[in-house]
């Protein structure tokens, strides 16, 4: 920005008004109110320390990473009600192959990536081709996933549950990657956390600073203004299907080596953890505006609720019902916020 | 500037037609689009612009007739081979993405890249710097290239998509209505860069029922009535009232005229 020749009228923007055009301000808001009311009733005084952040972040993590491309998908316009389930069944694949097949730990995982990305596309092919919602596709492959996995999984084991994971070639290994602790300063946080972060950071580089983030958003903006520039809005949108795909497998991997093994009913109803990461973070549901930081926050202060309530001694029932709360909230505070950014911008 | 007609027109239709199936929606049409001219077609609602214009832009392929880019002999398949002959479309509400900054705007679809390309990593310096000078000659001063462009008034967002057009090298710029949604004061905004996109030695198509909006830029005047082109007039050799006499359908308008007095003495 300092190297350009600026207009000298730029400076009126205040800093003030520049803050209010952030998708995510509002939930960056809401995460620093939430995060001083769950200290204040911390029975436990360690909400607020290290060991609390290992906590939530511990939560927050599996989150965080499928519901930041949730994000970048709902920005071009689309929706994908098949992330949650594609956890489990990502988990119970690559667990079958392991421990049905005899495969090896690292040939199982990218086979199950594979076999993600390929679920992917097929949502992006049938969205674009059909030209359905995408709300309608994306449930209709969740329900398919859903009735798989369950009776694949029944078939192969005769239960409801695949084990013997730890078994497998390369398990250890793996497992250092995706599944370990580190210890930092006295509190042990998760690996997945780096990975979180790392994919923070990817997400928000991909959309603000490359070519395809630019078709993101004109994508899910204006599609046909987006065409008619020489955008190739099918192509964006099924590589976002895609990806989301993938890292949703990612995520039932790293629960997979986590846990050593897999419920048959593993990630559904994540779906809408996703959504609503993506929505708190400022992410709009008709597509054209959003952030992958935003979604981070989103996740960041549903792992505030999910450690802060049984902290406080609350009955962790709750949760559920303080998410709902706080969906709506910050929607509403985000919708504001954004009304109020364009007026300052006139 | 009809001096100029000695130069070659780099857009011709001859005898141009289209039909879905038995509805006829344009037949006959020839016309000759020179470059540094404002060609413009005149027609009310139904007239066949909206035709006339796809086949331009390459929407449509036309039924029958020629349609010849700098004398020879064109087929488009899609919009894309129409850009990539140079010629550009600004269509009237679908031009520009309202959430998006201005630049990202200017550039989307055609965005600078640096270091390795396929990376496809936006040279955002770049961009700013090069919408805000683009959009400086073009007359547009615009505080912050960062805003929304749909902070920006209707003419505005227009004339960042002419802007745009121009930029990127179009010889043929075909405006579909550019005027039409705007107040007086907004299309006067438009029609100066009509003139200095003309200025720039681009042929500019400006589509309009506005024959007021076309009297004040125009080079040629093309009218189209019913699927049909009715008149043609050049510059010098037509009124304002001739054209808007023309364009109403001249015995029409008399008869209009004589049905509402007959009224208003009521």
């Amino acid at each position: 920005m300092t190297a350009v020749k600026t207009d000298e009228r730029v400076q009126r923007v205040s800093l003030f008004t520049k803050a209010l055009r952030r998708p995510e301000l509002g939930a960056l808001i809401g995460a620093l109110v939430i995060f001083v009311v769950f200290a204040l009733v911390d029975t436990t005084g360690q909400f607020a320390q290290l060991q609390g952040a290992a906590g939530w972040t511990k939560f927050a993590a599996p989150i965080g990473i499928v519901s930041i491309f949730v994000a970048l998908l709902m920005i071009a316009g689309e929706f994908d009600l098949s992330s949650g389930v594609m956890v489990g069944s990502a988990g119970l694949l690559m667990g079958n192959l392991i421990s049905e097949l005899g495969m090896g730990v690292w040939p199982a995982l990218f086979t199950t990536l594979v076999f993600a990305a390929f679920v992917g596309l097929a949502n992006g092919f049938l969205v674009i081709k059909t030209g359905l919602p995408s709300f309608i596709v994306t449930l209709a492959t969740f329900f398919v996933l859903k009735g798989i996995n369950l009776a694949v999984t029944k078939l192969l084991t005769g239960t409801v549950r695949v084990d013997g994971v730890d078994t497998g070639e390369g398990f250890e290994t793996a497992r250092s990657w995706f599944a370990t602790k580190i210890e930092f300063a006295g509190a042990s946080f998760q690996i997945s956390v780096l990975w979180w972060i790392g994919f923070t950071i990817f997400a928000t580089w991909l959309l603000t600073r490359t070519t395809f983030g630019n078709w993101i958003f004109a994508s899910g903006g204006d599609p046909n203004a987006a065409r008619n520039a020489g955008v190739p809005v099918a192509r964006t949108k099924i590589t976002l299907f895609v990806l989301t795909s993938v890292a949703a497998a990612l995520v039932g991997a790293m629960t997979l080596l986590e846990l050593r093994g897999m419920q048959a009913g593993q990630g559904i109803g994540q779906e809408f953890y996703y959504i609503i990461a993506a929505a708190v973070g400022g992410t709009l549901l008709n597509g054209g505006a959003g952030s992958a930081i935003g979604a981070s926050i989103g996740a960041i202060i549903m792992g505030f609720a999910a450690i802060g309530i049984p902290y406080a001694l609350w009955d962790q029932d709750w949760v559920s019902t303080f998410l709902g709360v706080i969906l709506f909230l910050a929607v509403l505070v985000n919708t504001w916020l954004s009304k109020q950014a364009k007026g300052a911008r006139k | 500037m009809s001096a100029k007609k000695s130069v070659d027109p780099i857009l011709e239709l001859k005898d141009v037609g289209k039909s879905f199936g038995n509805v006829v929606a344009l037949r006959d049409v020839s016309l000759a689009v020179y470059p540094g001219q404002v060609t413009c077609v005149l027609g009310d609602n139904g007239a066949g612009k909206s035709t006339l214009i796809k086949i331009l832009s390459g929407v449509h392929k036309q039924s029958e007739g020629e349609f010849l880019i700098s004398g020879q002999k064109t087929e488009f398949n899609s919009p894309r081979d129409a850009m990539a002959k140079g010629i550009a479309t600004v269509f009237q509400d679908l031009a520009t993405v309202p959430l998006m900054s201005v630049w990202r705007n200017f550039f989307l679809g055609n965005e600078p890249k640096k270091w390795w390309k396929p990376l496809g990593i936006l040279d955002t310096k770049f961009a700013k710097a090069t919408a805000k000078t683009e959009l400086m000659n073009m007359g547009i001063d615009l505080r912050d290239t960062n805003q929304a462009i749909g902070t920006l008034s209707g003419g505005e967002r227009q004339a960042v998509a002419i802007a745009r057009a121009v930029y990127f090298g179009a010889n043929v710029l075909i405006l579909d209505e550019p005027t039409s949604a705007l107040g007086v004061r907004q299309s006067g905004i438009v029609l100066k860069y009509i003139l200095s996109a003309r200025e720039r030695g681009v042929a500019v198509i400006f589509i309009t029922h506005n024959p007021h909006h076309a009297f004040l830029v125009g080079d040629h005047f093309y009218l189209l009535n019913r699927g049909r082109m009715t008149a043609s007039f050049v510059r010098e050799k037509v009124q304002l009232d001739e054209l808007i006499q023309a364009m109403a359908g001249g015995a029409e308008l008399d008869t209009l005229t004589h049905e509402i007095s007959v009224i208003r003495q009521d």
